[in-house]
């Protein structure tokens, strides 16, 4: 400092419009100085702290655990960790400390500059985007529910594989992304490949990736799905449709930890922890032949079973509301919510498609809503006049649901969304009859905009 | 007290070492003051102890607010934020005359500490 003419009343005069906390330092890593980013962090006046120790000021878990200083002084390169500190107001804030030597040598010769840095807003940045469990849209309070969620963390904490099953629509996808936000892979991809979606050829280009000139078209080399995880979490869901010669392929990767790209004789090392997830049953594919023992084993290392909707007690009535909300939010309509009878209605139904069918029924209810309460008259006629007896007891899988008189077959698929799509085509056909073709008025009889309708009769191929 | 060396330890979560002392009316030590050490560093260990030994009043660095208040709320006096030598502290302390976020100096200055 001095060889540069600077005096220090200088430098800490420019320190002083530095946004973040800096801290000027002797080769003892003691105070020379700070600006008053610092001062307000720590609560001490610099005057009164000029020569203290900054381990003493700073009351950082990183200065009193970590020779940063020290690291600092003998690599002169700066050094960096994220801690902790307790400010003047007795509250821990997150902070990254980053310690650089000054002067010319390896060894620093004159000082240490400290910068520290608030992350509060970062880390409630960071835990507002990864959000607990609810935030991932894993809803419930049922007893069945809580006791998978309360085995997310243990999950989390270990890089063993982990096999999700449950029926379509409990919430597999949400769950191995649940899983990666909690483990300490979080800061890395989390990567879905369906299994179940693409040809043998091309899933295996897809997950182990291509050199150039690998087959007709591979113009260029393609990474696949387990390098663009590297580091995260790769969730195969799915799993159960992997064809056997790939299902070798991922048992050696699984093993081994490398692999080899299609077309290539380079050796890919990766660090992937695999999430899989089915909604079939392994035990069973694997006595058929159709799924290799040794992969179920190695996939059956931890296990964890979504249970369908229908056996989660009371989960159905809060998701709707939920959902409720969402929707007449999104859709800005003010629905108090269910009347007795739909809420009934509701209870009632078997909901093969599960959480996910529930949603979309709720979202149909809300759309065709003009009062302020659901009725039974509102919900999907498959739900409204689908018999109680229905639903299956638990542990049983549900029978199809039972397509309503008048209602096309066509429109009344078993699974949720396959109801959906039909019923909103049809609703849309009818108010559009009922307003003999003026999309205007049907927009406005449907609570949608003109927009919404266009976008919707595009999407159905209507008109 | 928590220390670290013969300082007052900068945080009271992060301290192993604890200085416990006893006054006499008129603000002297009485006895030798003893030191007790921690399996580990962790704030709600250091209040039961704390508690266990009917200490009144606590001397410290950085504190957090829950522990400060608990400690308050169990009729502890806390004197939290004092940077220095533990010996000043406590003479000070034990006077009556130590103030939260007072920073003592080793004599002579510019001495370890």
């Amino acid at each position: 400092m001095k060889q540069s003419g600077w005096r220090l009343p200088d430098i800490l005069a420019i320190l002083n419009g530095v946004p973040h906390g800096v801290a000027l330092l002797d080769r003892d890593a003691r105070l020379l100085g700070m600006n008053h980013a610092l001062e307000a962090l720590t609560g001490y006046p610099a005057a009164q702290v000029e020569g203290l120790a900054a381990d003493a000021v700073l009351c950082s878990h990183l200065s009193h655990k970590n020779p940063l200083y020290r690291q600092a002084m003998e690599g002169g390169g700066p050094v960096a960790a994220e801690g902790d500190l307790i400010g003047a107001s007795r509250k821990k804030i997150p902070v990254r400390l980053t310690v650089s030597a000054l002067g010319n040598g390896a060894a620093a010769d004159g000082g240490l500059v400290m910068v520290v840095e608030d992350l509060s807003l970062f880390r409630a940045l960071e835990k507002e985007r990864s959000g607990g469990l609810e935030a991932k849209g894993i809803i419930g309070h049922s007893p069945q529910l809580r006791k998978v969620l309360d085995f997310v963390p243990v999950l989390a904490h270990t890089d063993a594989t982990v096999l999700i099953t449950g029926e379509t629509g409990t919430g597999k996808d949400l769950l191995a992304e649940a899983i990666h936000h909690a483990s300490g892979r979080a800061a890395y991809p989390f990567v879905k490949v369906n299994c179940g979606a693409l040809p043998e050829n091309l899933l295996e280009s897809e997950l182990f990736g291509h050199a150039r000139g690998a087959f007709t078209g591979a113009h260029a080399d393609k990474p696949g799905m387990f390098r663009l995880a590297q580091g995260g979490t790769l969730f195969l869901t799915e799993i159960g449709d992997l064809p056997l010669p790939l299902q070798v392929k991922l048992l050696t990767v699984l093993d081994d930890r490398a692999f080899y790209p299609l077309g290539s004789s380079k050796r890919v090392q990766v660090d992937v922890r695999v999430v899989t997830g089915t909604h079939r049953n392994l035990k069973e594919l694997v006595a058929q032949g159709r799924f290799r023992q040794d992969l179920y084993f190695r996939l059956n290392v931890l296990t964890v079973h979504l249970p369908p909707l229908r056996e989660r007690e009371g989960d159905a009535a809060f998701l709707a509301d939920h959902f409720l909300q969402q929707f007449a939010s999104g859709l800005r309509k003010t629905i108090t919510g269910f009347s007795a009878k739909a809420m009934a209605r509701l209870a009632a139904y078997a909901y093969p498609g599960n959480v996910r069918e529930l949603r979309n029924i709720v979202e149909y209810a809300v759309s065709v809503c003009r009062g302020s309460e659901i009725t039974p008259e509102n919900l999907p006629e498959y739900v409204a006049k689908a018999p109680p007896a229905s639903r299956p007891a638990a542990g049983q899988p549900p029978a199809a649901p039972v397509p309503a008189a008048g209602v096309e077959p066509s429109m009344e698929g078993p699974a949720g969304e396959a109801n959906w799509q039909g019923a909103e085509k049809r609703l849309i056909m009818e108010t559009l009859l009922r307003c003999k073709g003026n999309r205007g008025e049907a927009a406005r009889a449907l609570g949608w905009g003109r927009s919404t309708l266009w976008r919707k009769m595009k999407q159905h191929g209507i008109g | 007290m928590p220390l670290l060396g013969e300082q007052i330890a900068p945080r009271f979560d992060l301290a192993v070492e604890v200085l416990i002392a006893e006054g006499e009316a008129g603000g002297a030590v009485a006895g030798e003051p003893r030191i007790v050490l921690l399996p580990a560093a962790s704030a709600d260990a250091l209040c039961a102890l704390i508690l266990k030994e009917g200490i009144g009043m606590v001397v410290c660095g950085a504190i957090e607010e829950n522990h400060f208040q608990y400690l308050s709320w169990k009729k502890i006096r806390v004197t939290d934020r004092v940077i220095g030598p533990w010996r000043p502290a406590l003479e000070r302390a034990l006077a009556g005359r130590l103030q939260p976020g007072e920073i003592l100096r080793e004599k002579p200055r510019g001495g370890s500490s």
